[in-house]
Parts: structure tokens; sequence; C-alpha cells
């Protein structure tokens, strides 16, 4: 795969921002310093910026933020997150600055928005790309070698147990990002930051599925980092028997995201789960305790950088793709490792 | 009531699973039904279970997959479930599909059937467990010009309306859409059930209908590796992991952990 190097072309990228109204995350961030690497770099966004988020925009490198000016009609209302309306409204800042790509991050909402808005302006897409690059020159042993300066995604599939890279063959690209695909930096200078409004049609179509009713769960995760986003995340099983406590226990000490198997959530343990069907992660940290490390589970969290397993049985599943693993009840291990880790931080 | 259900034929994710020429291996033995489409086939089954015996009588499934023959498994495997009819677009100029050709495809079947008879509503899973884009079901709609109701947790079906229940990143939401519309269903939805005896064996002699391109009026051009917007350029194995430190706990086990994260700047 070609390095990150300046931008050979005078590209326009468009960043869909998650979470203007209060502060970026670092998945945003992370978004923003891939965009830079392939041209200039706009945001767009559906809710007015707030401060903090100028300011990181700013730091950023980003000069215009692009804010979608809905009809009356969706504008306020729970409409306007549904997908379709999110794609006409990213597909209507494509055209107004003739843009040549658009990332966003890989929540399932926007890998549809992503998808709407793919089939509204016939451009390729990846979805869960790990990075975004230019391609330098064409690979010679292809018959249908991309032209140097094509957009080409990495992406790690099947549990990570593969890595691909993929071209996009159109001459718009849209991308879904991955949280913790690469260390967020600022822009060598800062910038002048402004908001521009732009107005945006939707189609009837955008919302012949209507929203009526829509709930947004203020989590009590007591400070703790977003499991998707997290770098260190601890997760427990059903070998917790119910009693999360030594799981939360660790990851308070380590300040990380605490997770589950589907199991411990179906049994009421927990709310949000790890896997091919829950939450994908790929923290600096994964461990697992009391899991067995099921297909379903590995599959998403199988492309953490260090996994750790502690587990009563020796021949649990996940110590195959374990860096370090405890052989032993959870109840105790986690506690004392804990215990330790404060000790060491004083 | 008339239900299509898009069902995927993918590697089994217990067996060995990897690329050779940029395209994922299929082979016929360690392929199965993905078994997320479990789910979608369940919600029709019900569905139509709970419908009025003289609306039962006129009601039909249909299992629709985009694949090679080798993806009959899928399709027989929803036969056993207790599908109605199973169709298998088949087409040389459809491999290598990106997510529009087969969303392509799939809306042509779902037209085709349409011709027929009145098509009310069209299932998906939540994700094919191979490619896990979770972006089929929006494209169909969008291909269908129908509205979307993805990743419900809960279906209702009454009075020509869908509506769905959905947990997604932090957010609960209730959707409505009149049908005919895409629904997408996630693995909480319900559980798949168990082929019974009866049906494992009428499922035997059940065929599957093989439509080409051409009986879609598809253009070869729009779909495969020929309409396909991204490519791949290169796939290889992850290196395996080096083999893993074990630590029998006789008291230390915690310390030994909290010692090996220090060891390795982790905390
Ligand atoms: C379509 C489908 C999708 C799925 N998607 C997901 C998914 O996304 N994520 C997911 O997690 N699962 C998923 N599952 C479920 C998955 O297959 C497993 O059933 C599940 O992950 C098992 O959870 P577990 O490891 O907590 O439980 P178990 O498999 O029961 O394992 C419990 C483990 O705890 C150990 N243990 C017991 N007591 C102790 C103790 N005191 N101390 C230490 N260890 C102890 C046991 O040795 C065992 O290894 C899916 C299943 C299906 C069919
Ligand atoms: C590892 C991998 C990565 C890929 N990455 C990309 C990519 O980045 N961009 C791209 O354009 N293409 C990509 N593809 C190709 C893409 O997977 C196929 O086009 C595939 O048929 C649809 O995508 P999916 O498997 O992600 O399905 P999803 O969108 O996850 O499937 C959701 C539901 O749609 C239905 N469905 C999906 N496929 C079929 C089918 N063939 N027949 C019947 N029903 C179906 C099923 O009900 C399924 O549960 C990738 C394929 C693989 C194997």
């Amino acid at each position: 795969m070609t390095e990150q190097t300046t931008p050979r072309t005078n590209r326009t990228v468009l960043v869909l921002l998650d979470t203007p109204a209060t502060e970026l995350r670092s998945s945003a961030l992370e978004l923003l310093t891939i965009a830079r690497g392939l041209g200039r770099v706009e945001a767009v966004t559906l809710e007015a910026p707030s401060v903090p988020t100028l300011a990181q925009l700013s730091a950023y490198g980003v000069e215009i933020v692009l804010q979608a000016e809905l009809p009356a009609a969706v504008r306020g209302g729970d409409d306007a997150h549904l997908s379709p309306v999110v794609a006409e409204a990213l597909a209507a800042a494509l055209r107004l600055r003739d843009a040549d790509a658009v990332i966003l991050s890989a929540t399932f909402a926007n890998k549809e928005a992503a998808a709407r808005l793919a089939h509204l302006t016939g451009a390729g897409l990846v979805i869960d790309a790990t990075s975004v690059t230019e391609s330098a020159e064409p690979g010679p042993e292809l018959a249908d070698a991309p032209p140097a300066g094509s957009l080409v995604a990495g992406k790690r599939v099947f549990a990570g147990s593969w890595d691909t890279s993929c071209v996009v063959r159109t001459e718009t690209a849209v991308f879904t990002v991955r949280p913790n695909s690469i260390v967020p930096e600022p822009a060598p200078v800062a910038v002048a930051t402004e908001v521009e409004g732009f107005a945006v049609e939707v189609s009837e179509l955008a919302t012949v599925a209507r929203s009526v009713s829509r709930e947004v769960h203020e989590r009590a995760v007591g400070g703790r980092p977003s499991l998707a986003e997290a770098a260190v995340v601890v997760a427990g099983g059903r070998g917790t028997d119910g009693d999360f406590g030594p799981v939360e226990d660790l990851a308070d000490a380590l300040g990380a995201a605490v997770g589950a198997s589907r199991d411990a959530v179906y049994e009421g343990w927990f709310d949000e789960f790890v896997g091919q069907t829950g939450v994908t992660v790929a923290p600096r940290l994964y461990i697992g305790a009391g899991i067995s490390g099921a297909p379903h589970h590995r599959g998403g969290m199988q492309a953490s950088q260090v996994i750790v397993a502690v587990n009563s049985d020796p021949e649990c599943p996940l110590f195959e793709i374990s860096d370090f693993a405890v052989v032993g009840d959870l109840a105790d291990v986690l506690p004392q490792a804990a215990q330790v880790i404060r000790e060491h931080k004083g | 009531m008339r239900i299509v259900v898009a069902v995927k034929y993918v590697p089994d994710i217990h067996a060995e699973r990897g690329f050779a020429d940029g395209r994922v291996v299929r082979s016929a033995e360690e392929g199965t039904l993905n078994e997320l489409d479990e789910n979608a086939l369940e919600a029709a089954l019900r569905i139509i279970e709970s419908l009025p015996e003289d609306e039962r009588a006129v009601s039909e499934i249909v299992a629709v997959t985009i694949a090679g023959p080798e993806a009959d498994t899928a399709v027989r495997k929803a036969y056993q479930l207790g599908v109605d009819r199973g169709v298998r677009v088949s087409d040389d100029a459809l491999a290598g599909s990106d997510y529009f050709g087969t969303a392509r495809a799939l809306a042509a079947a779902v037209r085709r059937l349409a011709e027929e008879a009145p098509v009310d509503l069209v299932i998906t899973g939540m994700a094919a467990l191979d490619g896990l884009g979770s972006v089929v079901p929006a494209l169909l709609a969008a291909e269908l010009g129908l509205g979307q109701l993805t990743l419900a947790a809960r279906l209702e079906v009454a009075d020509g309306e869908a509506r769905i229940t959905r947990e997604l990143d932090g957010v609960t939401e209730e959707l409505v859409a009149p049908l005919p519309a895409v629904v997408s269903v996630t693995d909480h939805a319900n559980s798949p059930r168990f082929p019974n005896f009866k049906l494992i064996m009428a499922a035997r002699s059940k065929t599957v209908e093989e439509w080409t391109l051409a009986d879609l009026g598809l253009d070869p051009a729009t779909v495969g590796a020929a309409g396909a917007r991204t490519h791949v350029l290169a796939a290889t194995p992850r290196p395996p992991r080096p083999d893993v430190e074990l630590v029998v706990d006789k008291g230390e086990g915690g310390r030994a952990l909290a010692e090996y994260l220090i060891r390795n700047e982790l905390v």
C-alpha cells in the first residue's frame, strides 16, 4: 500500500461531523487527519457547530464548515436523522463544492447514509476502511490498473485475518472509516474556520419511512469512553455470572470502556456487546474475561492490537488469539490486577 | 401477503476463510446460508403465520439469492424453514459484483416477482457475515423507490404499514412506512426455528428457479466486475499471532496480568 504523502491533485474532501453540537470525538479527528492527506478538507454538519467544535476544526486545518439547511418540514424533527435525508444533504454539499470524496465514521447509521449518498451520486463506496490513500502509480501487473492518484482504501476483513486494499474506479468516492485506525494529528498551522449554510432539498422518497419516536439514551457510563472508540476495552461474558463489578473495576483502573458478550447482554447484565452483530472494536488493548471467544464475538474484536483473556477454562477458544492469558477465576484475577495497576499509577 | 426474503450464501464463519485472485473463495462444502438471514426468514414466516386462514392460503414467501449454483444449499435451507419458492439469480457477468451490482440485481428480481403479483414486503438480514457491509437493504430500498426500515429489533405489519423498533448507536427509534417496504431485521428480532422433519423431506423435491440477467432485463455492463465501482487490488492473510503467554492463577494471576500490561506500556 502507498504511504500517505502530500496530495498530488487538487481534491476537495468532505467529512461528515457526528457530534458538532458538543465537541468532536477522536473518531472525527481521525477522519479529518485522513482527509487532509488527500486534499483540501471541508466539514459538513446538520447542526450548528459549537464553539469547542469550531476550535477543533481550526486546529485541524478546516476553513469551511458547510451547515445543511433542511426544508422546514424536516428541520429540527426526528426525520432529519434518517439516513436517506443525511445522504441527500451530503449529495447537495458534494455538488455545491464539486468535491471528490466524502468520509464518514463507521456507525450503522453512517454506513447507510454513505450507501444512499453513493447511490445518488454514482460514487464508489468502501465500508469500514482503516486507511485511505492515493495510489502513487498504476500497478503494472494489473490489466485494469488504477490510474495514479486513484483513491485506495485499506480494509481488514474476515475477523481481522486478511488485509485487503480496494481501489475506487469512479470519479467520486465515499468511505466509512473505523475508529482507532490512525492517531489524529492537528494541521501544521491552525486556520480561521467559517460556517457557511447551504440549502438542501429533500425528496419525497427520503421520508417515505418516517421516524415516529426517537429517544437518545444518556448512557450512565460515569465518564467512561465509548465502546466503539475506546483505546482500551474490558469485556465480560457469561463467566461473570451476572456480576460486572470486577470487569468495571479493572476498566476504571485502566480508563477503559466496558463491553460484554452477546449472551451477557441478553441476560440483562450489561447494555452493549462486542461482536459481529454488535459493536466492532479494534482498540490498542482488549481484555476479555469469562468470554469463551465464539466466532461471532471474535469477529468483532480480533483486529485489536493486543488481546488478553481471563478464563477458568484452559481450553477456551479466546486463548487461541490472545497475546496473554490467565487461567483463573475472573472474580479473583481482575480485582488484583486493578489493584496493582492503581498502585503503579500512584 | 407476498414477501420476498433476500438470502446470501456465505463461507462458514467456523471455517478457514480467504481470497483467491481478489475474490472470496466460495466452495460448496464450506458455504452456508448467512445465519442472519435466518432471522429474516423467521420474520417473514411469523408474519404469514399470524394471518387469518383465508389470507394465509393466498400468501407466498419467496427466497431470492444472487450467487452461483453452489448457493442452492442456502435456498434449500430456506425451503426447510418453510418458504414457498426459491429463486437464484445466476450469471457469469454477476461475478465480482460490488454493493451496487448486488442491490441492482436483487431489485430487478423483486420487480420481476412484482410483475406476477404485488409484493408487499422485502425482508433482509442485518448483514452478510462475509462482506459485513450492512448496506444492501438501504440500497435495495433506494433502487426500488421504497421506504427503508432497517435494523429492526421488532417488526409489526398491520393496516398496510410496517412499523419497526430499533436500537442503534445509543438511540431507540420507531419508524413507520407504508407497504411495500424494505425491512432488515437484526438477530434480536426473533429466534429462528429449526427445520422440522416434514419440511426437510419436502425440501428435497423442491427446485430452485434459476434466472439470468437477460430474464431480468439487466445490462451485464452495469453489474459484476464490469460495473463495479471498486476493485480489490490486493488481499493478503495477516501473519498469525505469536503464541499466547499463559499464566495459571495460583494467587498471583492478577498481578501477572497487571505486570504484563505495565511491561508492554499498555497502562
Ligand atoms: C447470528 C449470531 C450472531 C451473534 N453475534 C454475537 C456477537 O456479535 N457478539 C457476541 O459476543 N456473541 C454473538 N453471538 C453469540 C455467540 O455465538 C456466543 O454464544 C456468545 O459470544 C457466548 O458468550 P460468552 O462467551 O459470554 O458465553 P460462554 O460461551 O458461555 O462462555 C463463558 C466463558 O466463561 C468462562 N467462565 C465461567 N466462569 C468463569 C469464571 N468464574 N472466571 C473466568 N471464566 C469463567 C467459561 O470457561 C467460558 O469460556 C451470536 C450468535 C449468533 C447465532
Ligand atoms: C470481505 C468483503 C468486503 C467487501 N467490501 C466491499 C466494499 O467495500 N464495497 C463494495 O462495493 N463491495 C464490497 N464487497 C462486495 C459485497 O460484499 C457484495 O456485493 C455483497 O453481495 C453485498 O454486500 P455484503 O455482503 O456486505 O451484504 P450486507 O449489506 O451486509 O447484506 C445485508 C443483507 O442483504 C442481503 N444480501 C446481501 N447480499 C446478497 C446476495 N448476494 N444475495 C441475496 N441477498 C443478499 C441479505 O439479506 C443480507 O443479510 C465486499 C465483499 C466482501 C466479501
